[in-house]
C-alpha cells in the first residue's frame, strides 16, 4: 500500500513553500502600501467621470481606452442617453453616455483630452444646459467619491469567519463524537481551512505586487467560497476515517488513514475535476471582469481540496503521533506505543 | 419497489411545477378568488415570477442626491448621511444597492432594476425626521392628516442649517401635490411653534406591524431607548401626566396622526414600565415599512434633493456577463458529460437529478425572489458542485462495493448508505457556514454576502433531497427497466 501519511513532512514543506512567500508578500505589501493585498476602488474610493460622447462606442472600446491611457482599476457602466429635441436637433448619430469609476488619476485633463482623440473615444458632447448651468457640470464630469464598499462589510466577512471556525469547530467535534478525539478532527479541519484563506490572500497578495492584481468586493466572495468548500471537502474524507476505525481496530491509526485516504481519492480528483471544468470554461470564455475573480477562486478550491488530503488528514497523525509542538506536551514517548507500519 | 414509483410520480410533479416557473414568460400567480381586485383573502395571491437580476449583471437605476441649498454640512454630516440612506435602503430588502458619497455633499445611489416611481427613492429622500409633539388642548378633528405643523425642533435645526426664515410665519413644508409646487404654510399654535417632546433619535427600534384582521390596518411599532438618550426621559413624563390627551405625531413637518394617550399607557410611564409604543395612521403597507426603516435608521442629518436620476449597465458589463453566463454553462454540460462518460447508466441518473436540482433552484430564484448578482451565482456554482459531489460519493462508493464483489443491487443500496453520511454531515457544515454568513451579511447590511449564502444555503439544502433521493429512484427506475442487461455488464456502471 502507498505510504501516504508517512510523507507528511512533504506536504507540509509544500503548503509552507506557498503560505510563507504570501505571508512575506503580505508584510512587505502592508509596510509599502498599509494594506496586505494591494484594494481597488470598490475599498479605496477613487475619481468617478461621467461623459458624453458624440459617438456611439461600444463597452469594450471605452475599456480598451483606458487600458490604452495606463488605467488597471475601474468599472465602466453605461447611461441611458440623454433624450432631448436638442439631442436629436444636434447630431443624428445616436450618442453614448458613461459613467466610469477609477483610481485617482493625476492628470484628469490630460486623461480627457487622451479620450478624445479620433482614434480614442472622438469628442466629448455637451449640453447647452451644461453650459446654461456650470453646477451641473460639476456634479456630473468629474469627483472623487468614496469607497462603494464599506468598512462594515470587510468587518462582516472577518467576523463571520472567526465564527464560522469556533462553530465548525464544535460542529464536526459532534458529529464525530463516536471516535476517540473527536475535536482534533474539528481543529484540524479549521486548520486546513485557515491554510486556504492564507494561500488565497498570499497568492493574491503576491499577484499584486507581481501584476497590480488588486482586490475587488468580488474577491470577499471568493474566501468565502473557500471557506465553505474547504470545510465541506475535509469533512468528506474525514467521514471515512471515522467509518474506518471501528472496521479495522486491529490496525494502527496511520494505516487507518492511509487506507481512507486512497479509498477517497478518487472522488476528490473527480469532485476537483469538475470544479476544474467549469472554472476552466469560464476562464477561458467569460468575461473579462470576471477573470481575475475565477482565478483567484480556482486557486482557492485547489487549495481546498490539497489541504483537505495533504494537511487535515496528515496533521490527525502528526497529532496522534505527538508531532505537534505545544499541543503534544507529553512529547513523544506515545510513539513507540503505536504499532510499527508494514 | 412500489416506494420508489411513489417518488417518481413527487419528483416528476416537482418538476413539472418547477419548469412551469422557469418558462421564461410566466405570468405569475394570481388569485382572485372572489373578484375583489385585491389579493388580500384566504389562499389569495399575488406574485410576479421573474428573474430579478443584480446591479451588477443588470444594472438598474442611479440617483443622485444632493443636499438641499443653503444647507450647511460639513464631511462628518455627510457621511452619516451616506451611512443612514445606505442603512435604510437595505432595511428596505434592496439587493447589493451600491451608495457612494461624492465630493460637493452629493450621494450617488445605484439601485438594481429600472424602477422610475420606485418606493426606495421615497424613503432614500426624506429626512425622516420624526417627532411626538405637544398637542394638549387639540381637540379631535380640529387638525387633518398632512397638515404642516410648526415645532420647536424644526425650528432648531433650520437655525442650526442656515435655512431658518425671517420670521416664524414664513416657515413652509415642500408641496406634496406634484401639480402645485407651492410650499405649504405652516400651522402655528397661538403664534408660537408646537413643542416637541422628542425626536425619532430616542427610539431604539422600529418595525412595521399589522393589526386587526379582518381589515388590516398597519402600523409602527417602537422600542425607546435607554433613560438617559435625549428626549425619552421628558417623553416618558410627558405621557405619564397627559393621560387622555392628544399626542401628535409629525414627520418631516407633515401630521401623522394625533393619538389620545390612554390611561393604563400614562399608567405605565408614570410607574417607569414603558418601554415601548405604537405609531397609528393611515398607514398601508408600503408606508409603514417605509416609516419604519427611518425610523429605525436615523433621521437624516441634513435635508436632500433628487437632482439627476439615470438607468445605469451593469457594472460588470453587459457583454461579458453575457459571456460569462455562456462559458458557465459551456463548464455545465462538460461536468454532465464526464458523469456519463465516467459513470456510464449511474451518470444518467446523475445526469438527470442535476438537471431537476438546476430546476428547482432556478424556479425558486424566481419564485421568491433571489436578486441574481455574481455573489449570488456564485453560491449556486458551487452548490452544483456539492451536488455533482453527491452522486460521486455514491458512485464511487457503488463501484468499490462491486468490486468486493456484491451484487449489483446490493451495491447500489450500499453505495446510497454509506455515502450518506458524509453527505449529510458535509452538506449540514456549509449549510451552517450559510446561516452564519447570513445573519452577518444582514446584520453589516453586506448584502452581497447574504446573497452569496441565500443561494448556496438554498442550493445544499435541495441538493440533500435531490442528490440521494431523486438520483436513487432514477437509478432504480432504470435497473427495474434494465437490470438484467446491467447485472451482466458491471461495465456499464462505470466499474
Amino acid at each position: 500500500m502507498f505510504q501516504f501519511a508517512q510523507r507528511r513532512k512533504y506536504y507540509y514543506l509544500l503548503s509552507a513553500c506557498v503560505i510563507i512567500p504570501g505571508i512575506i508578500a503580505m508584510i512587505y505589501s502592508t509596510i509599502t502600501t498599509g494594506t496586505p493585498v494591494k484594494l481597488s476602488i470598490d475599498f479605496t474610493g477613487g475619481t468617478l467621470m461621467e461623459i458624453s460622447l458624440v459617438n456611439d462606442v461600444s463597452e469594450q472600446h471605452v475599456r480598451d481606452t483606458l487600458e490604452a491611457y495606463g488605467l488597471s482599476d475601474y468599472v465602466v457602466q453605461r447611461l441611458d442617453p440623454i433624450q432631448s429635441e436638442e439631442v436629436e436637433a444636434t447630431h443624428s448619430e445616436a450618442g453614448s453616455r458613461w459613467q466610469i469609476r477609477m483610481e485617482e488619476v493625476e492628470y484628469l485633463d490630460d486623461l480627457k483630452a487622451f479620450m478624445q482623440q479620433p482614434d480614442q473615444l472622438g469628442e466629448f458632447w455637451s449640453p447647452r444646459s451644461v453650459e446654461e448651468d456650470p453646477n451641473r457640470e460639476a456634479a456630473l464630469a468629474t469627483s472623487s467619491v468614496s469607497p462603494t464598499v464599506g468598512k462594515e462589510v470587510t468587518r462582516a466577512a472577518f467576523l463571520a469567519t472567526l465564527a464560522v471556525a469556533v462553530i465548525i469547530l464544535f460542529f464536526i467535534a459532534w458529529a464525530f463524537r463516536q471516535v476517540p478525539h473527536a475535536i482534533r478532527y474539528g481543529a484540524c479541519a479549521i486548520a486546513a481551512m485557515f491554510h486556504d484563506i492564507f494561500v488565497t490572500m498570499g497568492v493574491m497578495s503576491i499577484l499584486g505586487l507581481l501584476f497590480g492584481w488588486e482586490v475587488d468586493a468580488l474577491f470577499l466572495t471568493a474566501i468565502l467560497t473557500v471557506v465553505g468548500y474547504s470545510v465541506q471537502d475535509t469533512i468528506v474524507v474525514f467521514d471515512r476515517i471515522r467509518e474506518n476505525i471501528p472496521k479495522h481496530r486491529s490496525d494502527s491509526y496511520e494505516m487507518v488513514v492511509n487506507r481512507s485516504v486512497l479509498e477517497t481519492i478518487h472522488r476528490s480528483l473527480a469532485t476537483q475535476l469538475n470544479a476544474v471544468f467549469v472554472m476552466i470554461a469560464i476562464l477561458l470564455f467569460g468575461g473579462e471582469t470576471i477573470r481575475q475573480f475565477i482565478a483567484i477562486l480556482l486557486i482557492g478550491l485547489m487549495s481546498g481540496t490539497y489541504s483537505s488530503i495533504f494537511n487535515a488528514v496528515p496533521l490527525l497523525v502528526s497529532w496522534e503521533l505527538g508531532e505537534i509542538p505545544f499541543v503534544n506536551r507529553e512529547g513523544k514517548h506515545r510513539h513507540e506505543e503505536v504499532p510499527a507500519v508494514s | 419497489m412500489r416506494g420508489y414509483r411513489l417518488w417518481l410520480v413527487v419528483i416528476l410533479a416537482v418538476a413539472a411545477v418547477c419548469a412551469w416557473m422557469s418558462l421564461p414568460n410566466n405570468p405569475g400567480i394570481h388569485w382572485d378568488w372572489n373578484d375583489d381586485g385585491k389579493y388580500d383573502g384566504e389562499f389569495e395571491m399575488d406574485r410576479d415570477i421573474k428573474v430579478v437580476q443584480g446591479l451588477d449583471l443588470q444594472g438598474g437605476s442611479r440617483v443622485l442626491l444632493e443636499a438641499a441649498p443653503g444647507t450647511k454640512y460639513d464631511d462628518e454630516t455627510m457621511s452619516q448621511a451616506v451611512q443612514n440612506v445606505e442603512r435604510r435602503v437595505n432595511g428596505l430588502g434592496v439587493t447589493e444597492a451600491v451608495v457612494q458619497q461624492q465630493e460637493g455633499g452629493r450621494i450617488i445611489v445605484e439601485l438594481p432594476g429600472v424602477r422610475r416611481q420606485s418606493v426606495a427613492f421615497e424613503a432614500i429622500k426624506s429626512t425622516g425626521l420624526l417627532e411626538f409633539v405637544d398637542f394638549s388642548g387639540v381637540t379631535a378633528g380640529q387638525y387633518t392628516e398632512g397638515d404642516c405643523i410648526l415645532t420647536t425642533e424644526q425650528v432648531r435645526l433650520a437655525q442650526e442649517r442656515g435655512t431658518a426664515p425671517e420670521s416664524l410665519d414664513q416657515y413652509t413644508c415642500p408641496s406634496e401635490d406634484l401639480n402645485n409646487p407651492e410650499p405649504t404654510p405652516a400651522i402655528l399654535n397661538n403664534g408660537q411653534p408646537f413643542t416637541t417632546v422628542m425626536t425619532g433619535a430616542g427610539l431604539e427600534d422600529a418595525a412595521p406591524m399589522v393589526q386587526g384582521q379582518v381589515t388590516a390596518s398597519w402600523t409602527v411599532q417602537f422600542v425607546l431607548k435607554d433613560k438617559d438618550a435625549p428626549g425619552v426621559q421628558a417623553f416618558i413624563d410627558y405621557v405619564a401626566s397627559h393621560a387622555n390627551q392628544p399626542l401628535a405625531i409629525v414627520l418631516d413637518g407633515r401630521l401623522v396622526s394625533y393619538p389620545t394617550i390612554q390611561p393604563d399607557l400614562a399608567s405605565a410611564a408614570a410607574a417607569g414600565t414603558m418601554d415601548s409604543g405604537i405609531i397609528t395612521g393611515a398607514f398601508d403597507r408600503q408606508e409603514a415599512e417605509i416609516l419604519a426603516a427611518q425610523l429605525k435608521y436615523g433621521a437624516l442629518p441634513i435635508p436632500l434633493d433628487i437632482i439627476a436620476f439615470d438607468t445605469i449597465g451593469p457594472t460588470l458589463g453587459k457583454i461579458s456577463v453575457e459571456r460569462s453566463v455562456r462559458a458557465g454553462i459551456i463548464g455545465v454540460i462538460t461536468v454532465l458529460l464526464f458523469m456519463l462518460i465516467y459513470y456510464r447508466i449511474p451518470g444518467i441518473a446523475a445526469a438527470l437529478a442535476l438537471l431537476l436540482f438546476a430546476l428547482i433552484n432556478f424556479a425558486l430564484f424566481k419564485f421568491l425572489p433571489v436578486t441574481l448578482s455574481l455573489p449570488a451565482i456564485t453560491g449556486f456554482l458551487i452548490s452544483i458542485g456539492t451536488a455533482v459531489d453527491g452522486n460521486i460519493l455514491i458512485f464511487e462508493r457503488m463501484k468499490e462495493e462491486l468490486r468486493d464483489g456484491r451484487t449489483m443491487d446490493r451495491a447500489i443500496e450500499a453505495g446510497f448508505n454509506r455515502a450518506w453520511t458524509s453527505i449529510r454531515d458535509s452538506n449540514t457544515s456549509t449549510i451552517i457556514i450559510c446561516l452564519i454568513l447570513y445573519f452577518f451579511g444582514s446584520a453589516f447590511g453586506a448584502s452581497a454576502v447574504r446573497g452569496f449564502a441565500v443561494t448556496l444555503g438554498m442550493g445544499l439544502v435541495i441538493n440533500l433531497f435531490t442528490a440521494v433521493i431523486v438520483t436513487r429512484t432514477f437509478l432504480h427506475t432504470i435497473v427495474l427497466i434494465a437490470g438484467d442487461q446491467l447485472r451482466q455488464r458491471h461495465k456499464l456502471l462505470g466499474a
